[in-house]
C-alpha cells in the first residue's frame, strides 16, 4: 500500500485537528516546566500549515511535509518551531519528487526527521526531549516493517511506541531545554515536546488507516 | 567592509536595546537585531533573522549571536539555509559581552572566525586570562564528589569550560585518557563519584584551564 500526495496532506490536516485538540494540554505540561508556550505555538504552526494548504497543496509527498516544514518555522516561535520544523524539512529532502510513499520512503523519511531533531536540538536519548518519544518510534517502525507492516501498520508500530517513550520521560531529570534549569524538580513531570511528538504520529496513524 | 553582526534574542528589546549599545564601539559595523516575534510578543522569528543575516551581510560574511536555546536553534537553522551557508557563523558566547567583544573584533577588520571567536572568548573572565602568553604545562589530580560523576551533563560542561582556554587538557582515570575536548571520550572514561581524575594541560592558558577545572569539580559542577 501507497500513499499520495492527497494523502500525506489528509494526515497533516488530521494532526493539526489533534494539536488544537490538545492545545490546553500541551500548555498545561509546559506550564509545570517549562515557559508554557508550547500548546499555543504549536497549535499556531499546524492551523497556518492548514491555511497554506488551503491556498494550495502541492502535488507531491515531498512537496506536502516541505509546506509544512516551511510554515512550521516561520509561524511557530520557541523550541518547537526550528526543531519540527527540521524534522518535516529533512523528511521532505528524503522523499524528493515521488508521487508515492510506499514503507521503505517512510522509514527514511522517519530516520531523517529524527536525524534532523537530533542534529538541530543536540539532545540524546534520555535527555526528556521529543527524542525520548521519536527513538523508539522509529526503532518500531523498523521492526513493524521488516514484519511486512504497510503504511497504515508502520506508523501505528511508530505512535505506540512514541506513546511509552513519552511517558518514560516522566521520570527523566531534563537535560535540554529550559526544563533543565529545574534539574530534579521536573521529575514527575511528562515531556510536553515528546507529548507532541507522540500525538502528531498518532494523528499521522489514525489517518493512514 | 566588515563583518556584519546579527543579534537574535527572544525579545526585541533586549535585541535592539544591546544593538545601540554595540553600535557605540562599533561606529561602521552593520548590527542587525532580529529580536522578538512579528506581533512584538516574545519568541524567535525565522523569516527576520533569514532576513537580518542577509541585510547584515556587507561581502565579508556574518556573525550570529543568541540568547536562548531555541534562538540558537533559528539561528542556526537560518544559516543552514543560506544559499550559502559558509558566509554567517552562529558563536556561541555569552550574549551582551559577546555582542560587544564581537562588534569590537568587526570594527577593527577581522575575518569571520575571529569574531565569531571573540564573542566566545567573552564568557571568560579577565582574572582567569594568562598573566604571560609562554607556552606552559601543568598537572592537577581531583576527586569527583558529584553525584553522578563524569556522566554526560557534567562532562559537557567541562569540555564546554575547557574549550574557552587556549589549552590542550587531557583527563586521565587509571590507565585510560580522554581528551579534554570530547564529551564521549570522557563519558567512555566511565569516571564515578570518589575517582580521582588526573588532568594534565599543555599551552599558553595551561594553568588557568585546570585552575578552572579544579572550581568546577570542588563546585560539583554546579549540581
Amino acid at each position: 500500500m501507497t500513499c499520495k500526495a492527497e494523502g500525506v496532506a489528509a494526515a497533516v490536516r488530521a494532526a493539526a485537528a489533534v494539536v488544537a485538540e490538545h492545545r490546553v494540554e500541551l500548555i498545561d505540561l509546559d506550564r509545570a516546566i517549562g515557559d508554557g508556550d508550547h500548546g499555543e505555538n504549536l497549535n499556531r504552526g499546524f492551523a497556518a500549515v492548514v491555511a497554506a494548504l488551503d491556498a494550495g497543496a502541492p502535488d507531491t509527498p515531498g512537496g506536502v511535509l516541505k509546506l509544512v516544514a516551511t510554515t512550521l518555522i516561520s509561524k511557530v516561535g520557541g523550541a518547537a518551531g526550528p526543531l519540527y520544523g527540521t524534522a518535516f524539512l529533512r523528511a521532505s529532502a528524503k522523499l524528493g519528487t515521488a508521487g508515492d510513499l510506499d514503507v521503505p520512503a517512510l522509514l527514511e523519511a522517519l530516520r531523517a526527521g529524527l536525524e534532523g531533531v537530533q542534529a538541530r536540538g543536540k539532545a540524546v536519548a534520555g535527555d526528556a526531549t521529543m527524542v525520548d518519544a521519536l527513538i523508539p518510534a522509529v526503532s518500531a517502525a523498523e521492526k513493524a516493517a521488516g514484519d511486512g507492516g504497510d503504511v497504515a501498520a508502520v506508523l501505528t508500530a511508530a505512535a505506540d511506541a512514541a506513546d511509552r517513550g513519552a511517558e518514560s520521560t516522566v521520570d527523566l531529570v531534563p537535560r535540554k531545554g529550559r526544563a533543565s534549569y529545574l534539574g530534579e524538580r521536573a521529575v514527575g513531570h511528562l515531556d510536553p515536546g515528546a507529548r507532541s511528538s507522540a500525538l502528531l504520529l498518532r494523528a499521522f496513524a489514525e489517518a493512514a488507516r | 567592509m566588515s563583518v556584519g553582526i546579527v543579534l537574535v534574542s527572544h525579545s526585541a528589546k533586549l535585541a535592539e536595546g544591546l544593538a545601540e549599545l554595540a553600535a557605540q564601539m562599533a561606529p561602521d559595523v552593520t548590527i542587525v537585531p532580529a529580536g522578538g516575534l512579528a506581533d512584538g510578543s516574545i519568541g524567535t522569528d525565522y523569516d527576520e533573522v533569514v532576513a537580518a543575516t542577509q541585510r547584515a551581510d556587507r561581502g565579508d560574511g556574518v556573525v550570529l549571536l543568541y540568547d536562548l536555546g531555541s534562538a540558537q536553534m533559528t539561528a542556526e537553522l537560518a544559516v543552514e539555509s543560506l544559499a550559502d551557508p559558509s558566509a554567517a557563523v552562529v558563536a556561541d558566547g555569552p550574549l551582551v559581552e559577546g555582542a560587544i567583544a564581537a562588534a569590537v573584533a568587526a570594527q577593527s577588520g577581522q575575518d569571520r572566525k575571529a569574531v565569531a571567536e571573540a564573542a566566545a572568548a567573552a564568557g571568560i573572565p579577565d582574572d582567569l586570562q594568562p598573566v604571560e602568553p609562554a607556552a606552559g604545562e601543568a598537572e592537577l589530580e581531583l576527586e569527583l564528589r558529584n553525584d553522578v560523576g563524569l556522566h554526560a551533563r557534567p562532562a559537557a560542561v567541562l569540555v564546554r569550560t575547557l574549550s574557552g582556554f587556549d589549552a590542550e587538557v587531557t583527563v586521565r582515570l587509571g590507565d585510560q585518557e580522554a581528551d579534554g575536548r570530547s564529551v564521549l571520550a570522557l563519558m567512555s572514561l566511565g569516571a564515578r563519584q570518589g575517582d580521582r581524575i588526573f588532568l594534565r594541560a599543555r599551552g599558553p592558558q595551561a594553568a588557568a584551564a585546570l585552575e578552572k577545572a579544579k572550581e568546577l569539580v570542588d563546585g560539583n559542577f554546579g549540581e
